[in-house]
């Protein structure tokens, strides 16, 4: 049973028409299976795909959310700065599986979110690509606010109190200073957010539920492989993924050096 | 116009307490040693300081009252910052960062852009700094980037122009490659400004009125060749103890290389520094290099010679010495001789002297 869900899918398909256009998609297919000459299932394809949708929507909602966030850990002496700090960066030490157990309750029928979802007439959102998305959000947290929080104690208060002193506003001298200055924070924070979600596994089996088309991503298909014992197919995606993160994790160094380079 | 500056600022181990009325035009220094205040003071003016309590009024415009609720945020101030260190932004170019300040106080005032341009341009012809505009700051000399720095402050036209130790920095070439600078903006810039040192270099040669800040309090405050000659809680001791005068170039004796410097109350030789006739110049005569007598010397290889008459005796930490300041014409001079002297010669307050001048520097 498929549930096609929601506004998000719909913005995506916007945003990336290649969702839309199953033939420029067929034609990517081809290549690739020219490429690798290995037959990828359309289950696979389908899981592929799915799973950099919602790598992309997670790290671009995650910018946005995680840099106000980052900024305001880096700015404040409220004593509120330690608690909060603790709880965004708890993800990094919680097995998936609480995240994933909480979020279920959470979003359930009968928790908070759930009934607030179905109040609203949206429905349940646990085993949706929304609920998915809410989970992966919550789960790379730490690795969006931490960089850019780095990157903003960088950049230290000299540079905000130079904007004060030329007529910037605290909101204009945000946008046109510390922003800007916290550029490399920000690609860190993105490639960093992007590649912990393709990585993810348990809080999709989670909240997730491996619902094909829907929540099952590259990792809960690798494992779907191995649990059926097609080893050729599972060895094709792995051996992907390794290659994906090694080339991901590969770029971020050369990134930091030149960065560092250039100041 | 009045710059009235009444802060308070308690931190847990220093407190800064001051009432000052400066003068609108021309530059004072805040002076001290580190540790004494002088650049909270300064950040305090511009609001970059926490909580200070007080009344900070330039001209009409008050920036913060404490007893009104009053308090301006930094931005809404119209004021201009010289950091210590560079302090340009540094994702922006030369241009960039001088029009980042200047299109934000548009914005804040009524000016027109022409007028805001035409201001640009004299700021970039000011410091020199026209070959650098499409440069980035890392591109730039520690000098060059003080100098835009500069620039970028002027361009604005702010009310008040805040710089605190914009020398400190820079090695001692970058500093004597500044200094004409800073003169030309005190010569042809109306604003006033106010000017963080530990230098006494830059005092003399730039600052027409000093304040001295000691643990927080003002330590003395007037014109800065008053200050400068003051014996009790002197500003500047030791070998450092001198006058300042300011004066203008007389006369040049191309034959010896020699020029004259005129001021109220006389007029000394010194080496000819190249400077035309009629320049303003200001001169420092320490009390080391300055000896007395009670009757005009003769066949003496000291060519200064000044009439003044003793103001005042004051001992010195060493129990040898006394200070004597004279007073010649307008201008004080100050001058170390012996107790023994002072005794031999029967000096005391009212009586005429000469004051044999053996060295005259040329500070600015």
């Amino acid at each position: 049973m498929r549930r096609k869900d929601s506004a998000l899918r719909n913005l995506w398909c916007r945003l990336c028409p290649t969702h839309a256009e199953n033939r420029q998609r067929t034609r990517l297919q081809a290549l690739c299976r020219k490429l690798t000459r290995m037959n990828l299932t359309s289950e696979s394809w389908q899981a592929i795909q799915l799973t950099f949708e919602l790598a992309t929507l997670t790290t671009l909602l995650l910018l946005v959310l995680a840099t106000p966030v980052a900024w305001w850990l880096s700015q404040t002496q409220s004593v509120w700065r330690a608690p909060i700090h603790a709880l965004v960066t708890l993800p990094l030490v919680l097995p998936p599986s609480v995240l994933g157990f909480y979020l279920l309750v959470v979003m359930g029928p009968q928790g908070p979110l759930g009934q607030l979802t179905q109040s609203m007439g949206w429905g349940v959102l646990s085993f949706t690509f929304t609920g998915l998305l809410i989970g992966s959000i919550l789960f790379s947290l730490p690795f969006a606010v931490q960089p850019l929080q780095h990157a903003f104690d960088a950049i230290g208060s000299r540079p905000m109190e130079v904007a004060a002193t030329l007529r910037a506003s605290p909101l204009d001298a945000f946008f046109s200073v510390a922003l800007p200055l916290a550029k490399p924070g920000m690609v860190t924070a993105a490639i960093l957010s992007f590649a912990h979600t393709v990585g993810e596994f348990g809080v999709v089996l989670m909240i997730g539920g491996n619902i094909p088309g829907q929540t099952r991503v590259v990792s809960t298909e690798i494992y779907g492989h191995v649990e059926a014992m097609e080893y050729a197919q599972a060895h094709v995606l792995a051996a992907g993924m390794l290659v994906f993160s090694f080339v991901v994790l590969l770029a971020l160094a050369l990134l930091n050096r030149r960065q560092r380079q250039v100041v | 116009m009045m710059i009235h500056l009444q802060i308070n600022i308690v931190r847990s181990a220093f407190e800064l307490n001051l009432d000052l009325q400066l003068p609108g035009q021309g530059i004072t220094a805040i002076f001290g040693s580190s540790g004494s205040g002088k650049t909270s003071l300064l950040r305090a003016v511009a609001g970059l300081e926490k909580n200070p309590k007080g009344r900070i009024q330039i001209g009409e415009n008050i920036w913060q009252d404490s007893q009104q609720g009053i308090c301006l945020p930094t931005w809404q101030r119209s004021l201009g910052y010289v950091f210590q260190e560079s302090s340009l932004l540094p994702h922006l170019s030369v241009a960039e960062n001088l029009n980042f300040g200047l299109k934000r106080a548009l914005k804040s005032s009524n000016s027109v852009q022409t007028e805001a341009n035409k201001a640009l341009q004299a700021s970039i012809e000011l410091l020199g700094i026209g070959s650098l505009l499409q440069r980035m700051p890392d591109e730039l000399s520690g000098g060059e980037r003080q100098r835009v720095a500069i620039a970028r402050a002027i361009a604005m036209q702010p009310q008040l122009l805040l710089m605190d130790e914009p020398l400190a920095s820079l090695d001692a070439a970058r500093r004597q490659e500044i200094f004409p600078w800073l003169a030309r903006l005190r010569d042809e810039l109306k604003m006033p400004m106010l000017y963080v040192t530990h230098s006494a270099e830059e005092v003399t040669r730039l600052a027409d009125h000093l304040v001295v800040l000691d643990n927080g309090q003002v330590k003395a405050q007037g014109s800065v060749s008053s200050v400068l000659t003051q014996v009790v809680n002197p500003v500047m001791e030791g070998e450092d103890a001198g006058a300042l005068i300011s004066g203008h170039i007389g006369a040049v004796d191309a034959q010896w290389h020699l020029s004259r410097v005129d001021f109220e109350g006389g007029s000394v030789w010194m080496r000819d520094a190249g400077l035309e006739v009629g320049r303003a110049v200001r001169i420092r005569i320490l009390a080391r290099d300055v000896s007395l007598a009670t009757t005009e010397p003769q066949n003496t290889s000291i060519q200064n010679q000044l009439r003044g008459s003793i103001q005042t005796i004051t001992a010195e930490t060493h129990p040898s010495q006394v200070m004597v300041v004279l007073k010649c014409g307008a201008e004080e001079v100050l001058a170390r001789v012996t107790k023994r002297a002072v005794n031999e010669l029967a000096l005391e307050v009212g009586m005429p002297v000469w004051a044999q001048v053996k060295s005259v520097a040329l500070v600015a």
